[in-house]
């Protein structure tokens, strides 16, 4: 089993986390996992990406040059990762912010209303945690309970008491996809 | 062995070194690379004795770490490519004055400011001295998160056993990744010799001469002496330290011979070449010098060729051609300029020499 | 017969390898008193430069370390934090300090790194062979500048002590000259003053040595001694430039 994520959005978004998230939880499942930032000049320009590889056998390299699973969080990472997409790869999107589809029909493209779904719980920086929560359904690669050990650990008591709200957030993102 | 941690591998390096004891680090920012030292100004300051010192340039650094390290002290600095070169000076003088110190070096793509992405361009200095003068630094090429770890460690134990700096070579990948990583117990080797060397102060009543932490020996001859006395350390070095790993070597067709990051994605072209029926092997280089230049000999014997993988135009594979003798051939694939060889790439590569019959 | 004069133990026996006429000796000695008095030699620790000084680890009776050409200060500044109790000084030339040096020894006095340097300037390169140093005078003859140094073509000469006074870190910069007895005893005196600032914890500290060099200056020592008064001195004002209570 391997699974290979790319996760991309604008600095702030959180994707970062989203990743780290995946590859701590699945880390605390036993398997191989690597995550892999850009660290380009692009992140000075405001965008962020990095890619999560979990396995089963040792990881080879963490880039992941042909995506069999993206996560766009905005606009200018959908375009500038569509022709990077593996022939029937997923696609999971944030049509909270993107008013357009991928350009390709060989692949999955799934829109799932992160921002939209973060302000009706009142935690607009939810956002991101409903789209782990949409991944976490799609791919049933970890639990949400794994991810929430993940979070919790990264949080500190500092930020125990947003763990109920990010909860409901991933339950909400997971609810968007069948 | 403590918990399971997700580390990146700068911050992986820096804690291990604390770990294995080292309290001094002096160095300036260059990507990619700038978790080492933002970590160790975190933690050496809370630390008794410790410090952490931006130095002006990678000039003062180095030559900071020649004075902690002669005055008795675990020490390490990193850096990447541009600025490892300009620590080229100092380097050469810790070894000529038998100093221990651990430098990092996350290489970039090169020449001049090149890249930040990840390379492996910087063979060649690594290995070869890299400064002025005769000389070789150990070097280490780790190709995973943990292994870095306990390689870091390590390091500092070589440096003090032997009295000469230990270059850690990883790339931007190996620096900026995140892995699992169980941080291991630390102790130092027991048979580590003392530090009766250093200069920490001496009156006439002292029980030791006066030290002097020096590389000039103005006489040729006093000079010849000290050079050969290095080169029985390296020899020392090159029967007891070379180390590396070997895959599927014993029935393989084609060797793949690659290092760090590039050895990760030559064993995932292994494994799908033997899926495929291609009897492929895969021997990794963990020192960089001394070359493990036995098991490639000792594979030359039966293998049919080799290919070396890099992320540079091709150095390592100088010391993979010393070593096949021209017994069997030898080819190179290599990307370079801070793009990273993928699995596809290299999958190709000896399905065409295995098509040709090369 | 009663002794009246004899060398400080700090001073090895080796024979000083400098020119005839040649002043290192007597700032070499001076720096030797100053740790013979204020009874450090157990914890002193000397970097030597590159330059005429090379050797100096010869003669200093101290643990010393030898430092790449103008790195002194970083290599200070290492052993210094590693063992804070130590005292740590530089003895270094006017290209070694002033030229490749300058970024070492500006960032090691703009922190207040607690060491102290002896800077011994004479205006030239002596170990090379007499090329023109950062301090040599405008229209001063060198083996690099043969028609006299031509500020229009390589700038003006260096205040080092002025300059390094203008930074906060600095706990005392004096300028002093040993062309003369009373001068010579003057130098004595900024040298422990150096030293003992150190000790205090102060901050870093610097004493430039105005020093002759009749070999590369194609002069008797005695003549030397004069040109450094009439031509130097003017040049390079004497006094304290910094100090911090």
């Amino acid at each position: 089993m391997e699974a290979q994520f790319l996760i991309a959005g604008f600095g702030g978004q959180g994707v970062l986390l989203i990743g780290q998230l995946l590859a701590k939880a699945a880390m605390h499942m036993g398997m191989n996992v690597s995550w892999m930032p850009s660290y380009g000049p692009e992140m000075r320009g405001g965008e962020a990406n990095c890619a999560v590889v979990i396995s089963d056998e040792p990881i080879g390299s963490p880039l992941v040059t042909e995506i069999p699973i993206a996560v766009i969080m905005n606009k200018p990472s959908m375009i500038k990762f569509t022709p990077a997409m593996e022939k029937g790869g997923i696609m999971l999107y944030n049509s909270s912010l993107i008013d357009i589809t991928p350009d390709r029909d060989d692949i999955t493209a799934i829109p799932v209303d992160c921002n939209g779904i973060a302000e009706q719980l009142g935690n607009a920086r939810t956002a991101n945690m409903v789209m782990l929560g949409a991944i976490l359904k799609k791919t049933g690669v970890v639990s949400i309970d794994a991810a929430m050990e993940a979070l919790k650990a990264t949080f500190g008591p500092k930020k125990e008491h947003l763990l109920p709200i990010n909860r409901e957030a991933m339950e909400k993102g997971a609810a968007c996809v069948s | 062995m403590g918990q399971k941690m997700l580390m990146k591998g700068n911050e992986a390096i820096a804690e291990a070194a604390i770990q294995a004891g080292c309290r001094f680090f002096f160095g300036y920012p260059i990507t990619p690379q700038n978790q080492i030292p933002e970590y160790m100004s975190k933690r050496l300051p809370k630390m008794e004795g410790g410090c952490f010192l931006q130095a002006e340039s990678e000039v003062a650094a180095i030559n900071m770490v020649y004075g902690a390290a002669g005055a008795g002290a675990r020490v390490m600095t990193s850096s990447s490519s541009p600025g490892i070169s300009l620590k080229q000076e100092g380097i050469s003088y810790i070894v000529g004055a038998e100093l221990p110190c651990v430098i990092v070096n996350m290489v970039r793509g090169g020449p001049g400011l090149g890249s930040i992405q990840p390379a492996q361009s910087d063979y060649y200095q690594s290995t070869r001295g890299g400064g002025h003068g005769d000389y070789r630094m150990l070097v280490l090429a780790p190709s995973s998160v943990q292994e870095a770890v306990e390689l870091t460690q390590m390091a500092f134990d070589l440096a003090d056993r032997y009295r000469n700096p230990v270059l850690i070579m990883g790339d931007g990948l190996i620096g900026q990744m995140m892995e699992p990583v169980e941080m291991p117990d630390y102790h130092p080797a027991a048979d580590l010799p003392p530090k009766t060397w250093a200069a920490t102060g001496w009156t006439p009543q002292s029980d030791r001469e006066r030290a002097i932490i020096n590389s000039l020996y103005i006489d040729p001859a006093v000079l010849e002496k000290h050079v050969n006395h290095l080169y029985e350390k390296y020899a020392v070095m090159e029967q007891t330290e070379c180390r590396w790993q070997e895959e599927m070597t014993e029935d393989a067709d084609y060797i793949l011979v690659a290092y760090g990051t590039t050895a990760r994605i030559a064993r995932s072209a292994m494994r799908k070449l033997r899926e495929e029926g291609i009897k492929a092997g895969l021997i990794r280089p963990i020192t960089l010098w001394p070359f493990p230049s036995a098991p490639i000999a000792q594979a030359a014997e039966h293998a049919r060729a080799f290919l070396t993988v890099e992320m540079s135009m091709g150095q390592m594979v100088d010391d993979v051609r010393l070593a096949v003798d021209g017994k069997k051939p030898v080819h190179f694939f290599g990307r370079t300029g801070g793009i990273v060889p993928t699995v596809r790439e290299i999958i190709t590569q000896v399905e065409n020499l295995a098509k040709e019959g090369k | 017969m009663a002794v009246i004069y004899e060398k400080t133990g700090i001073l090895t026996d080796t024979p000083l390898h400098y020119c005839p006429g040649c002043t290192h000796g007597i700032i070499h000695r001076l720096v030797a008193e100053a740790i013979d008095e204020l009874g450090i030699q157990g914890k002193t620790i000397g970097i030597a430069p590159v330059g005429c000084a090379v050797f100096a680890y010869n003669y200093f009776n101290t643990d010393m370390m030898e430092a790449a050409h103008g790195r002194a200060p970083a290599v200070a500044t290492g052993c210094k934090r590693v063992n804070p109790d130590n005292i740590v000084f530089t003895y270094q030339g006017d290209g070694d300090l002033a030229s490749i040096g300058a970024a070492e020894i500006t960032h090691a006095a703009t922190r207040g790194e607690n060491i102290t340097v002896i800077f011994v300037n004479n205006a030239i390169y002596g170990m090379t062979g007499g090329q023109m140093a950062p301090t040599t005078l405008p229209g001063q003859v060198t083996t690099t500048s043969p028609y006299g140094r031509d500020p229009a073509l390589c700038g003006y000469p260096i205040r080092v002590s002025e300059m390094l006074a203008t930074l906060d870190g600095p706990a005392y910069i004096a300028r002093c000259s040993v062309h003369d007895v009373k001068h010579i005893m003057d130098a004595k005196k900024c040298i422990k003053k150096a030293f003992e600032t150190q000790i205090a914890k102060k901050g870093f500290s610097m004493v430039e040595v105005l020093s002759s060099c009749p070999t590369n200056w194609g002069m008797t020592p005695r003549e030397a001694l004069n040109w450094l008064e009439a031509n130097m001195i003017p040049q390079y004002p004497l006094g304290v430039k910094k100090e911090v209570e």
